[in-house]
């Protein structure tokens, strides 16, 4: 495996019952960037994104089948640590989940899964990744009310927190900005620009100009098969397949 | 809209509101009709002695034992359920999540023993007593009673369980909980008061049945007198009084009924409250 490549997906294959959902998807997904995995609603993104942190674990249905290694771990076959592995990645999703629980408890749980106790420790972290995920200075004065009463857009960027909290080294997105208001998904937007330096980020979406805006590298789905991967500007400024010119003239979908 | 829409639309309508209508109707005939007879005959003495001698036949005493009996027994069994029940059901949404068809089977199974009327839990209790060489008594009681509100218990809670939003267990696995955490800190918080509502219908029909304590708790005149001593129940207080001739003992039934009813208003009321103020809050704990 590449030294820049943190994750390598060969012969990947999902079947859900008799439909395959992911086609012998091959992706090199390089290190301490934004990878995009751009393409139209149904191509099997999400289930991509799932195969990633094995939440595919939780569909009985579905079939995976291949290789995913993640720093020459193939994490398909990791057995025991499963849960340890998912803390290697932050999930951030279509539609934010708070925890049942205060703002300032979402964080500590996952501080807490992470290992750390002490509570002047745990304290500052929350002050931290709270800070970093652009919402400290909005709930300062409401860490204990219940985050179910925070605004949608409020409640991503807890969840992005909360994400981070765990240390992880990869972040997964799914269409993160999607059920955000402009200035949300803008303050999104801002905080992955911040974090592209220091994470691993696969995000996932079907819009056009937040690639453009915000990718390194990016890689298009169709109907659940990889058609071109590369660089933004490889992509973008010179796509080489006939049904990536069509996405990206806006043609289908 | 067409005519023939209108008349069908008119026609629903007016059915769901004779329905409804009729069946508040009967809940109130059978509220007034305890009011009406148990008012009378409800007192102070009623609620805290015991029945003297001759009670059944018009002379003096109360229904303490039965008040206090129902009460014990009814909370003994739903403990125990509680205890059982939960994880049962936490098991069959957290763990079985990759075995659907093994969870739907369980499923069955509890509704179909949701089904099966009380007197034959009372008659396999009172087997069960027999084989252990139990007399009737306030533990086999709850004992019958728990087997009794357990598929209640768990079904009800199930049904709980089932509504947490699949992208809020990814939300929680994807930080690294396992099961248990997932089970007891995300399910139960959750579901809260659907968990407390769980409990208090399993209550009300723990403490409502008569066929199921009649072999296993048996009936006294005495207090509850630990978990060895049979004791009084409500529901069969109800009935020993019904069956008197004399029509005064025969409103006094009206006036158990009247307690009984009362019991369960209020445990629902408390635990509605209980509910509510969760969700104000929205667990802050």
């Amino acid at each position: 495996m590449d030294q820049d490549t943190k994750i390598e997906i060969r012969d990947l294959n999902v079947f859900a019952g008799k439909t395959q959902i992911l086609k012998n998807v091959n992706i090199e997904i390089p290190k301490n960037k934004i990878t995009v995995i751009l393409g139209p609603s149904g191509c099997g993104k999400t289930t991509l994104l799932k195969c990633l942190n094995r939440l595919t674990d939780l569909y009985p249905e579905l079939k995976v089948s291949g290789r995913i290694m993640i720093d020459d771990n193939n994490i398909l076959e990791a057995k025991e640590d499963i849960y340890k592995l998912r803390q290697q990645m932050g999930l951030l999703s279509q539609r934010p989940y708070p925890l049942p629980m205060t703002i300032y408890n979402n964080i500590a749980y996952a501080l807490k899964l992470r290992g750390i106790r002490n509570r002047r420790e745990t304290h500052k972290l929350v002050m931290h990744y709270l800070q970093q995920a652009n919402l400290w200075d909005e709930i300062r004065t409401r860490l204990r009310e219940p985050a179910s009463r925070l605004s949608i857009g409020q409640q991503q960027r807890l969840c992005l927190a909360r994400g981070l909290a765990v240390n992880p080294e990869i972040i997964l997105a799914d269409e993160p900005t999607s059920a955000l208001d402009p200035i949300s998904s803008q303050f999104i937007e801002e905080t992955f620009g911040r974090l592209r330096n220091d994470y691993t980020i696969v995000l996932v979406t079907h819009v056009l100009r937040q690639a453009k805006r915000i990718a390194d590298n990016v890689v298009f789905m169709y109907l659940g098969e990889v058609i071109e991967q590369g660089s933004v500007e490889e992509v973008f400024g010179n796509p080489k397949m006939e049904k990536t010119k069509l996405y990206l003239g806006g043609t289908f979908n | 809209m067409t005519r023939a829409q209108k008349i069908e639309e008119k026609f629903f309508k007016l059915l769901m509101i004779i329905a409804t209508y009729f069946i508040l109707a009967i809940l109130a005939i059978i509220i007034y009709s305890i009011f009406e007879k148990g008012l009378k005959s409800i007192s102070w003495e009623m609620l805290t002695q015991v029945p003297h001698g001759g009670y059944y036949y018009g002379k003096g005493g109360g229904i303490l034992n039965a008040i206090l009996g129902s009460l014990s027994l009814a909370f003994g069994a739903t403990v125990l359920a509680f205890i059982i029940g939960m994880p049962v059901a936490l098991y069959l949404n957290v763990f079985l999540i990759r075995h659907k068809r093994v969870v739907s089977v369980i499923r069955f199974l509890l509704d179909l023993v949701w089904g099966i009327p009380s007197i034959v839990y009372g008659a396999f209790g009172f087997s069960l007593m027999i084989f252990f060489g139990l007399q009737t008594s306030l533990l086999a009681g709850i004992l019958t009673v728990t087997l009794f509100i357990l598929p209640i218990m768990i079904r009800s809670m199930d049904e709980i369980l089932c509504t947490v939003p699949i992208g809020l267990q990814e939300a929680a696995y994807s930080l690294g909980s396992n099961k248990s955490e997932i089970a007891f800190k995300i399910f139960t918080r959750q579901s809260f008061s659907g968990i407390i509502t769980a409990v208090l219908l399993s209550f009300g029909r723990g403490i409502g049945d008569a066929a199921a304590v009649l072999f296993t708790a048996g009936y006294t005149d005495h207090l509850p007198n630990g978990l060895l001593e049979p004791v009084a129940t409500l529901p069969l207080s109800i009935f020993f009084q019904l069956s008197s001739p004399v029509p005064e003992v025969q409103n006094r039934a009206y006036a158990s009924a009247l307690v009984l009813t009362l019991i369960i208003l209020i445990v629902s009321l408390f635990s509605r409250g209980l509910g509510k103020r969760y969700h104000k809050t929205k667990i802050n704990f």
